[in-house]
């Protein structure tokens, strides 16, 4: 291996598929070969069963309609208030200094900590799982934005100010084009964060979603349909990641190197 | 009256955390009149670009004025174009948007932008470029789509600071024959900063010499070689002659500025 040589795209994907193949062999090993008791560990086989299960009896596809749901609802609220706030921080240093102290300080206060206050204020329905999305979210992609915004290129700026930009000009037309693929890719990002969110708040106080499917079935030891909740999560943040990535290829292609 | 005048114009960049306030222009006057091409000549570190950038608006002077056909310099605007050293191109726009943006920002109507994108775009000779992104081009490419775009929006004055100071030879002694033929075509009142002697002659009916840091104006040197150049112009003996001056002047700045640095070193080491 020589440092930071690239390899073929062919040999890139086998590798990342031999990592998979790796890591179910050696789960099959460990439980299938009796070194776990399946009481703490499922086998892969049990586990595909139990998610059969889970669809075909007990209307699993609800379940992560409703965490999808949440998820996407939750995000788009906050990223709806925090993309403009965070762009306005970024641009004007006087309303950046005005907010960014608490921001700041909001954003270490964790999301999950405030799920039996929010249980308290909107009681265990769709608003309170909004709600832990919301503030899960909402600062990192204000700060985020913020920083991005407030990065651009100096020489850009002075450039459109030199060809007759006005204040309003230099936000729209240079600012934000300029920062748009950043601003997508933390939108990306958090939103792969909000997913844990989701799942922690399912997790208490829930009737329903792919979360609380798994205290169910941890209250009857059934670690196949945990596991089984878990790569669900996993292929759904995976296949909203490519769809990220794939949209933002798309429409900012001059962004590409 | 000339076009722009440069009145006593200083900068003394303020002092910040363990260190002294830095002068970076001492009172410097010039008079540049309608349709001069004026090279502003300097070693590095001597303030020609922060001259160039209050003279933009984008800095202002510690002391002194601006005047732009006697209308005091405020800040930046569509009156006088520059191009950058670095490449400023805006990434996310074609050849042909970035030579519209500031039209677009006049609100001119569309079909104006493009007849007006297209003569520029012959005029740099990059046609069949006008749809490609700027990180598609090469350096040479991209700094004539910034002349381009500076040029477009018409400016009173064009002020270029180092444009080609990133290239390489070869093509940089073509874009001094490009510039040099858009100022003959189109006669435009142009500020050129440079460090390089033999581009300072070249294009520009004057020279302005500058001295070390802390940098002002020192001496004015005309040229007198005929238009339209050609660029065999640089082997001739009267060129020789200008350059051998010019090359005295800033050997002797470039040794001031040597000393001086090394008198900080002695006093600070």
């Amino acid at each position: 291996m020589t440092p930071l040589k690239p390899i073929s795209a062919a040999r890139k994907a086998l590798y990342g598929i031999a990592f998979f193949v790796l890591f179910v062999a050696a789960w099959s090993a460990a439980t299938l070969g009796g070194l776990v008791s399946p009481t703490f560990l499922a086998d892969p086989l049990t586990m595909v069963r139990e998610g059969y299960t889970l669809f075909a009896k007990y209307g699993f596809a609800k379940d992560v309609a409703l965490t999808i749901w949440r998820v996407v609802g939750g995000f788009i609220l906050a990223a709806a208030v925090a993309v403009p706030l965070g762009i306005a921080m970024g641009a004007y240093k006087p309303i950046e200094a005005f907010f960014e102290p608490f921001v700041s300080f909001a954003r270490y206060l964790p999301a999950s900590a405030f799920i039996p206050l929010l249980i308290l204020w909107a009681g265990i329905g769709e608003m309170q799982k909004l709600l832990v999305i919301f503030i899960g979210s909402f600062f990192q992609v204000v700060l985020m934005v913020a920083v991005t915004v407030g990065s651009v290129r100096r020489d850009l700026v002075e450039a459109a100010y030199t060809l007759g930009a006005n204040a309003r000009g230099i936000v729209r037309r240079v600012l934000l084009p300029s920062s748009a693929p950043a601003i997508a890719e933390t939108l990306r990002l958090v939103l792969g964060w909000a997913w844990t969110y989701v799942i922690v708040a399912e997790l208490i106080g829930a009737s329903s979603g792919i979360g609380h499917m798994i205290t169910d079935s941890q209250a009857l030891l059934n670690t196949g349909q945990i596991i089984f909740g878990i790569i669900v999560i996993g292929m759904i943040g995976l296949v909203s990641d490519f769809a990220f990535k794939w949209a933002n290829q798309r429409l900012f292609p001059w962004s590409l190197a | 009256m000339s076009r722009l005048a440069i009145e006593d114009v200083s900068r003394i960049f303020p002092a910040g955390r363990g260190h002294a306030p830095t002068v970076a222009l001492e009172p410097t006057t010039l008079a540049v009149g309608d349709n001069d091409f004026i090279s502003i000549l300097g070693p590095s570190g001597c303030g020609k670009s922060t001259l160039l950038r209050i003279v933009a608006g984008l800095d202002a002077p510690t002391s002194g004025r601006v005047l732009l056909d006697g209308v005091p310099v405020r800040g930046p605007g569509a009156d006088r174009g520059m191009v950058f050293q670095s490449y400023t191109l805006f990434p996310w726009l074609t050849v042909r948007e970035n030579i519209c943006f500031g039209l677009r920002e006049k609100g001119v109507p569309q079909t104006v932008q493009s007849d007006t994108a297209a003569r520029y775009i012959d005029r740099v000779g990059l046609r069949g470029f006008e749809n490609h992104y700027p990180k598609m081009l090469s350096g040479g490419m991209q700094q004539r789509t910034a002349i381009a775009r500076a040029l477009a929006n018409e400016p009173k004055i064009l002020l270029l600071d180092e444009p080609f100071g990133a290239l390489d030879n070869q093509t940089r002694a073509l874009m001094q024959e490009l510039l040099l033929g858009i100022w003959e075509a189109e006669k435009k009142t142009v500020l050129f900063v440079t460090h390089d002697i033999e581009e300072a002659i070249f294009v520009a009916g004057r020279v302005a010499v500058m001295t070390a840091r802390p940098g002002r104006i020192k001496w004015e040197m005309a040229v007198e070689l005929p238009h339209p150049r050609h660029y065999t112009v640089k082997t001739s003996a009267v060129f020789s002659a200008l350059k051998a001056r010019l090359t005295e002047e800033i050997r002797v700045e470039a040794l001031r500025a040597s000393a001086a640095s090394d008198a900080t070193a002695a006093i600070s080491g």
